[in-house]
């Protein structure tokens, strides 16, 4: 049960109200309707801490309040504040990033939440990207995940320009305009293979970048 | 009450006026022709007037606040405007730092110059200060790919969305004899004549318009919406001679310059959307899209009109 529930909504709210004064966050609805009410798992290209705030605060609130972000146990349990922020704001699933170590398989915990009624935020790059490449190749969570539960849409979700931002190593973010691109829905199809859904999936993605555009 | 504020409740009145003349026009026209929304041409117009409420109702509670009111209103549009200029350059990561600046100390000292009304620094400080620092701080990051460009871009939207901005507060600190405290109607003036220059020229253009004046640049500029709505705004600028320090002569001079200058300005921003591939600004005002196209031609028609203002009848 959590606890902070009061704060965690103010708190939650200001983080919103910050990243829409910063970016001016527009939703763009390619390929899914905002007004459903429907369980999804949404996946995004990751390239900066507050890509999943950003996806976070254009929802509309009653999708928001269902939706889980996936994240790294390592880094948002440590210290009082991130834990706060973690789990009592955003309710993550926090995922152990050493296989060694961990205690719960990552791909149950995502399904159990899933089971609970909750919608998901995923980045199945699996780290954020600090290349120059436009999309890292994806990890096979994703896959695993359609797998299990495989009536479950997944949505790709592009982000743009939040990398600029909020670069790497940077601290203070700079005001420019981001938008968030929701594409339609895919599941896997019966006997695909890893590899092969791992590329739909990616490619999905990809099509939703401004790049794509130019060069169809 | 004070004889400023009278007449400044008489043009917010007014102003209320046309709205809801043009509001009550905008539902007539959807009712007969547009009644489950499939005419995007009037969709679009009552977009643009229901934004148009939201604007003048920010802009009127601005001028009732007063001094403080009308700098923080202005200092947050160069703001929007800055993020929207930004967004379309070329900027890398080499420049967070010069952007972090621009956006947090080089627009608050504007701002700030223009509140404590130092003339001196404020008309220097972008063009001057800025100019040889700024390309520095980019500098010292190391990154020399395409700089020339990124530092060009950065000093033209400080200058655009910044500098050319704050001179419509800077309006309140002119000092002309026999005006008083009525800076705040002078600013009104420049921004109502400017804007319905802007819908006049929209207005005749969709009436009578014909031959396009700039296809390449702006499809939807016409020769006659231009000479209609310029004609049109300069005698409403006549016409407003008694809110401001002109006579009704120099009060349509004035208006006919700068509505000129927003026209131009409009034309050189539709320039900068064509060359970035981009049909509007921003998404911000509905109906509009950014802040910038709805700020285009009071960019360009403000430093002149201050500057005219100033030589002609300001003594300090």
């Amino acid at each position: 049960m959590r606890t902070n529930g009061w704060t965690a909504e103010v708190v939650g709210g200001a983080i919103a109200f910050f990243a829409r004064a910063i970016t001016a966050v527009q939703a763009v609805w390619t390929g899914i309707d905002p007004t459903l009410q429907r369980q999804r798992v949404y996946f995004a290209n990751h390239a900066s801490h507050g890509d999943f705030i950003l996806i976070w605060s254009v929802l509309p609130p009653r999708l928001r309040r269902q939706v889980r972000p996936v994240a790294g146990a390592e880094y948002w349990e440590q210290g009082r504040l991130r834990r706060f922020i973690g789990s009592d704001v955003f309710n993550a699933v926090l995922i152990a990033r050493n296989a060694a170590e961990r205690q719960a398989d990552p791909i149950a915990q995502m399904a159990g939440a899933l089971d609970d009624g909750a919608s998901l935020i995923l980045f199945p790059e699996g780290t954020r990207n600090q290349t120059d490449e436009v999309l890292l190749p994806f990890k096979s969570g994703l896959f695993h995940l359609a797998r299990t539960r495989p009536d479950i849409d997944l949505v790709p979700v592009w982000i743009e320009n939040l990398n600029r931002v909020l670069p790497k190593g940077a601290f203070i973010p700079v005001p420019l305009m981001c938008k968030v691109n929701f594409g339609a829905a895919l599941h896997l199809t019966e006997n695909e293979a890893k590899a092969e859904f791992l590329q739909r999936s990616r490619d999905a993605l990809l099509s939703l970048s401004p790049a794509a555009k130019v060069t169809p | 009450m004070n004889p400023v504020h009278s007449d400044l409740l008489t043009v917010i009145a007014r102003i209320g006026g046309v709205l809801v003349v043009a509001s009550v026009i905008g539902f007539v026209l959807q009712r007969r022709l547009s009644p489950d929304g499939q005419n995007e041409g009037i969709e679009n117009l009552n977009a643009r007037i229901r934004a148009w409420w939201v604007m003048a109702i920010a802009i009127s509670l601005a001028f009732l606040a007063g001094r403080t009111g009308v700098i923080i209103l202005f200092a947050l549009c160069s703001f929007a405007a800055l993020r929207e200029f930004m967004t379309l350059t070329n900027a890398s990561r080499a420049d967070h730092r010069s952007l972090a600046a621009v956006f947090f100390i080089v627009l608050p000292i504007q701002y700030y110059l223009v509140w404590t009304s130092w003339y001196g620094l404020f008309a220097i400080f972008i063009p001057v200060w800025v100019f040889l620092l700024l390309p520095i701080v980019s500098a010292l990051s190391g990154a020399s790919r395409n700089f020339l460009v990124r530092v060009a871009e950065m000093q033209w939207a400080l200058m655009i969305c910044l500098y050319c901005v704050s001179h419509v507060p800077a309006l309140l600190n002119l000092d002309i004899p026999g005006y008083g405290e009525r800076g705040v109607l002078l600013i009104a003036f420049l921004v109502i004549v400017v804007q319905l220059s802007d819908v006049l020229q929209y207005v005749w253009g969709k009436l009578i318009g014909r031959h396009k004046i700039a296809p390449s640049l702006s499809p939807s500029k016409t020769i006659e919406g231009f000479v209609g709505g310029s004609l049109t705004a300069t005698l409403i600028a006549a016409s407003l001679w008694w809110i401001t320090p002109f006579s009704p002569v120099e009060a349509g001079l004035m208006g006919f310059v700068i509505t000129i200058m927003g026209f131009l300005g409009g034309l050189v921003m539709s320039a900068i959307k064509r060359d970035r591939g981009v049909k509007d600004w921003g998404h911000s005002i509905a109906g509009h899209g950014g802040f910038i196209d709805r700020l285009d031609s009071v960019i360009f028609a403000a430093p002149v009109f201050f500057h005219l203002s100033r030589y002609f009848w300001s003594v300090s």
